[in-house]
């Protein structure tokens, strides 16, 4: 149907004097883009089937290859752009919802960096991280509203709230074992043993290899409630219970049949072949008080020994949400931006639904704080966390660890091509093909996230000693380290921060 | 002794270490020079069935059958390297019978090749294992 073609966005350049038609390229890619030309001894590339994974970028051994964004054009139109035409002929041709993948990718401020972070001079010396320790141990759970002592008059410094002990405030983020492979999630959970800090299952249950990594695990408890039972509720560390999450706020999960083979459909406890739906809302959850026998139906077949985390997508009332949260028992608060990943999601929901963590973080921490119950959760975020930057301001803004999804599985080899729900994933990361899923070995993987999370460790170490500041309790909800650059008043008001110059 | 190991859980079948070997006993100092418009005969082969592939380059056995089996004296253990002198090489493929691996093999000018861990050449550690994208060839002690 040539009313049907599209010409594809990004095209393979290939420099023939450079090629030695090795065929990894052909080999390695999951979508048959390139081909040997045997008459011609020459390779060839069909850059409609191309992702743009630079898959074969990555391991072409003579550099031969590049990826380029196409110069073909429609007639300029700044309100009818390429895309909006595109999307429309999509569209028009399926009667489908357009699907995508990974985070949402359109030109929103990043608040993130339009926020600067203070050093110290003269006044209040800095500290060199190198020479001076510098603690970034943190606590996640309910804290103690009150000062006690014991009988004797001393301090009473133990919980008696169940807490989760991170060497970093850094932790990994929900992504399903289905979602992602298996390969993936051994990364992730030897990389958090290794880092002394948590990962998190996701909606797919715990496969029974990794039970032994269960001190660093967090398991959540979604809509679905696909793999739950006593044994995966007991293994862990921490429970979550997704409400939302902010890819797709307010919509449920679709994880398709084909993907449900083997040890997936196991540890999903369904059928092999059928769809794992997870509707949009908790059937049994329409309110705060519903929320709460949840909680503490999770705390009593726990025994109050597991903290539990309720996750929700940052939506517009979302600091009520929070305060509510707060109200219902739970210990930690995670709360998900819209720039937050995942591995499938209705492009418009994706593109269009939810609000930017920054801001988000910066209204629950001040409505917690105004309404004296901060110190009844912790608060965790996630939605886009690149770099050790964020962190600091993230930790600045008043959260008190951060959560890491699509930075982890860059580490392990992303190149964000968004195209997770094709199941095609040339990196081994979102696809259950073995002959993919193969080629992320966790042995390699691992490293690279311990490598990352150290590199971002230094960093916030760094530049908390710049601001003369040796624990991260200090930075914590400490605004007056930040200040906006090239934003309004409403802005400033809402992140509750001065401007630059201020 | 270090030798070659493969872990066929890892092979990708990219086939990228037999470009790497290839390059790696070439003698050029470029890549594309050394292997742009050729057929290459490199001394590590990928074995591929269906999903399962790995590579497959000289044991470096301790009781080597092809060092046993050479009529000439051209194969020899120096430092538990099985290595060959290619000058002393007759094409009489005897090894070629002997070793079980199938990893000695006639080069492009009728005496034969094998894997010496790149001692030989510029390759430094065996070239494979350099290049080899998701470790499933390994130079280690075991």
């Amino acid at each position: 149907m040539p009313i049907d073609f599209l010409y594809p966005n990004y095209e393979v350049v290939r420099d023939q004097s450079r090629c030695i038609t090795c065929r990894v390229c052909e080999r390695q890619c999951a979508n048959n883009v390139h081909h040997l030309d045997k008459e011609l001894n020459t390779m060839f590339s069909d850059e409609s089937k191309c992702v743009n994974c630079h898959r074969c970028v990555s391991l072409c051994p003579t550099r031969a290859l590049k990826i380029v964004k196409t110069d073909h054009t429609f007639k300029e139109n700044a309100n009818w752009t390429g895309e909006a035409i595109a999307d429309v002929y999509r569209q028009a041709g399926t009667g489908g919802v357009l699907l995508a993948s990974m985070g949402n990718p359109k030109p929103y401020p990043i608040y993130w960096d339009k926020m600067l972070i203070n050093a110290s001079q003269v006044t209040n010396p800095s500290i060199d991280p190198l020479r001076e320790p510098m603690e970034t141990k943190t606590f996640l759970g309910q804290k103690p509203s009150k000062i006690e002592r014991d009988e004797n008059g001393k301090l009473i410094t133990k919980y008696k709230t169940p807490q989760l002990e991170l060497s970093v405030p850094i932790m990994f983020s929900a992504m399903s074992y289905g979602s992602i492979s298996y390969n993936a999630h051994e990364s992730l959970a030897r990389a958090a043993s290794e880092l002394k800090t948590f990962y998190n299952t996701g909606e797919g249950g715990l496969h029974k290899d990794f039970y032994r990594y269960g001190k660093n695990t967090i398991v959540q408890v979604a809509s679905g409630r696909f793999g739950v039972h006593k044994g995966f509720l007991e293994s862990c560390a921490a429970i979550e219970i997704k409400i939302g999450q902010g890819a797709k706020p307010g919509i449920g999960g679709h994880l398709p049949g084909t993907k449900i083979v083997g040890d997936i459909s196991k540890t999903r406890m369904i059928p092999v072949g059928t769809d794992a739906i997870s509707p949009a809302p908790h059937h049994d959850i329409y309110s705060i008080e519903d929320l709460r026998q949840l909680v503490f139906s999770l705390k009593e077949a726990t025994e109050y020994k597991k903290p539990v985390i309720v996750k929700i997508a940052a939506v517009h009332n979302v600091a009520a949400i929070a305060s509510g949260i707060a109200r219902s028992g739970a210990d930690i608060i995670a709360i998900d931006g819209y720039r937050g990943g995942t591995g499938a999601a209705p492009t418009r929901i994706r593109d269009n639904v939810g609000i930017p963590i920054e801001l988000a973080l910066a209204s629950v921490d001040k409505r917690l704080r105004d309404e004296g119950i901060r110190g009844n959760v912790s608060v965790v975020i996630g939605g886009s966390i690149r770099n050790s930057a964020d962190i600091v301001k993230a930790i600045a803004l008043g959260a008190d660890a951060v959560y890491i999804g699509t930075s982890a599985l860059l580490a392990l080899g992303c190149h964000l091509c968004r195209s997770c729900q094709s199941g095609k994933c040339n990196w081994g990361i979102a696809t259950q093909r073995p002959e993919l899923v193969r080629r992320l070995n966790p042995e390699i993987g691992y490293k690279r996230l311990v490598n990352l999370v150290t590199a971002w460790e230094h960093e916030i170490k760094e530049m908390m000693g710049g601001m003369g500041i040796n624990s991260i309790e200090a930075l914590r909800g400490n605004r007056l380290m930040l200040r906006g650059i090239g934003l309004n008043e409403k802005e400033l008001s809402i992140l509750g921060i001065k401007h630059a110059g201020e | 002794m270090k030798r070659i190991y493969v872990n066929e859980k890892w092979c990708l079948g990219c086939h990228l270490c037999e470009y790497y070997c290839a390059f790696a006993n070439s003698g050029k100092d470029d890549m594309v020079k050394a292997l742009k418009n050729i057929t290459i005969n490199p001394r590590i082969r990928i074995e591929e069935h269906n999903n399962i592939s790995f590579a497959v380059s000289c044991r470096h056995c301790e009781e080597p059958l092809c060092v046993k089996s050479c009529i000439s004296g051209a194969l020899s253990v120096n430092d538990g390297i099985i290595s060959i002198n290619q000058d002393k090489c007759v094409g009489c493929f005897t090894c070629v019978l002997a070793c079980p691996y199938g990893c000695v093999m006639p080069n492009d000018d009728g005496v034969m090749q094998k894997c010496e861990l790149c001692t030989k050449n510029a390759g430094g550690q065996p070239y494979c294992v350099q290049g080899c994208p998701n470790k499933a060839i390994v130079f280690e002690e075991r």
